[in-house]
């Protein structure tokens, strides 16, 4: 297994006092707190971070952890020495409140079930406690058609695990997960039972997935409403017009009102994500993008011309007015 | 590795239309009524009903004792401290979320300015 330096984990010197460990703990497990924590590992570097206090903390566990001697360094290959711990006094469990199968094996072979750590007096050697499973989380990307439709969808998720030697290793683990029909952004599946594994009979903890969607080429969504940006020619926008466009639920005719400009708003009501219980299904929204066809052929151009002539129309008015009054 | 199972995973989905009562919830929080019912005297959370044998916990309910438990186990904030602290990751979520959307639309809205 891998040498694990504790000091080094909390950033402090090996003579830092009880207050300095305390201070450096405190700022970290703040930082790197699964629920706070935007950081990637964050789980992983907590987990570290808890285990380097849970022994500094401690100035009993802490003096046996320095009599290792200061020569061994982080990931280096470790065996404890024989009787490393003779000579020590201990007064019991009072600081190892902690489960020792929840940290390193690094951790487990010094202070574990066995060593003279978690000896609390009489009767308790051997207990052993029935604990729940941890809960795990994930982020799942899903495509917007799943959160429509409804459906099954297999995941693969990797679960930060220690191997023996204490270096971070992932587990794969595959699961065909149902996707609720209506489901939106940032809601959780909670999937009870499928987090990790109890403990001496405990019963395992639940697997919260979280659902984020893939980007979509068409679609944008906010909540249960879904935004598609419409190209269309100048003649359908002054004119008006029936246009088939893409909805999650499959093409329907649009009527474009005439005299339609750009980023003019059209609404296709519960056109949407569905809607789940009382929430009503969401509206798709239809954004207008006029696009001028190219001026490259003599006919266009001299259409163009035409129109500059005949429609001599102005559309900066409002830019004018500000310049005219500086 | 390991294969996926062939029937399809039912889980809960966290939403409005999904409730907790009491016992439910303290079930899936792994921890006691007294101290649902404290975090309900906080005001952290807030379930219908007067009766707390009658009480409907809404779905986010879950999410928020769970946060709150952790943040008094692990940084040793007091249940008020863990109160603020859940309001306040709220509202961070609620503000990235809409970040995002706001950051899709235009990216969508400049992409279409190359065409």
């Amino acid at each position: 297994m891998e040498f694990k330096d504790y000091y080094q984990i909390l950033g402090v010197s090996r003579d830092a006092t009880q207050d300095e460990i305390k201070r450096a703990y405190r700022k970290l497990a703040r930082r790197y707190h699964p629920d706070v924590s935007k950081e990637q590992d964050a789980e992983t570097r907590f987990k570290e971070v808890n285990e380097a206090y849970e022994v500094l903390k401690d100035p009993e566990k802490r003096a046996a952890y320095d009599q290792l001697g200061a020569q061994w360094r982080a990931g280096q290959e470790f065996r404890p020495p024989p009787d490393w711990d003779a000579g020590f006094e201990f007064t019991g469990g009072d600081f190892t409140g902690a489960d020792a199968s929840r940290f390193s094996d690094f951790f487990e072979s010094l202070f574990g079930r066995g060593s003279p750590f978690t000896h609390t007096g009489t009767g308790r050697r051997g207990h052993r406690m029935r604990m729940r499973g941890e809960d795990h989380h994930a982020k799942i990307l899903i495509r917007l058609e799943d959160a429509y439709h409804g459906g099954q969808r297999s995941i693969s998720l990797r679960h930060p695990e220690l191997d023996q030697r204490g270096a971070v290793v992932y587990r794969q683990r595959n699961l065909n997960v149902q996707i609720p029909k209506g489901i939106t952004a940032g809601q959780q599946i909670r999937l009870a039972g499928q987090g990790g594994a109890g403990v001496n009979g405990g019963p395992n903890g639940d697997l919260y997935l979280e659902v984020e969607f893939e980007a979509h080429p068409l679609f944008t969504v906010d909540g249960r409403d879904v935004t598609l940006s419409l190209p269309v020619t100048p003649w359908e926008a002054a004119l008006g017009a029936r246009i088939e466009v893409p909805t999650l639920g499959g093409p329907v005719d649009l009527k474009i009102p005439p005299g339609s400009q750009t980023d003019r708003k059209l609404r296709l009501r519960g056109r949407g994500l569905p809607g789940r219980g009382r929430q009503a299904a969401g509206d798709q929204y239809v954004v207008i993008k006029i696009m001028t066809p190219p001026a490259r052929s003599e006919t266009a151009r001299s259409l163009y011309q035409r129109m500059a002539r005949e429609l001599a129309w102005n559309p900066r008015q409002r830019l004018e007015q500000y310049s005219g009054a500086a | 590795m390991v294969q996926p199972e062939t029937h399809p995973l039912q889980g809960i989905l966290l939403d409005e239309a999904c409730e907790f009562s009491l016992r439910e919830l303290a079930t899936a929080c792994d921890t006691s009524a007294e101290i649902l019912i404290a975090m309900v005297e906080e005001g952290l959370l807030e379930p219908r009903g007067v009766d707390p044998r009658r009480w409907r916990f809404p779905a986010e309910a879950l999410v928020r004792a769970r946060t709150a438990l952790h943040l008094q186990r692990d940084l040793g904030v007091n249940l008020a401290g863990a109160a603020l602290a859940v309001d306040l990751l709220e509202e961070i979520r609620r503000l990235r979320r809409r970040l995002q959307v706001l950051q899709t639309a235009l990216e969508h809205h400049v992409s279409e300015l190359k065409w």
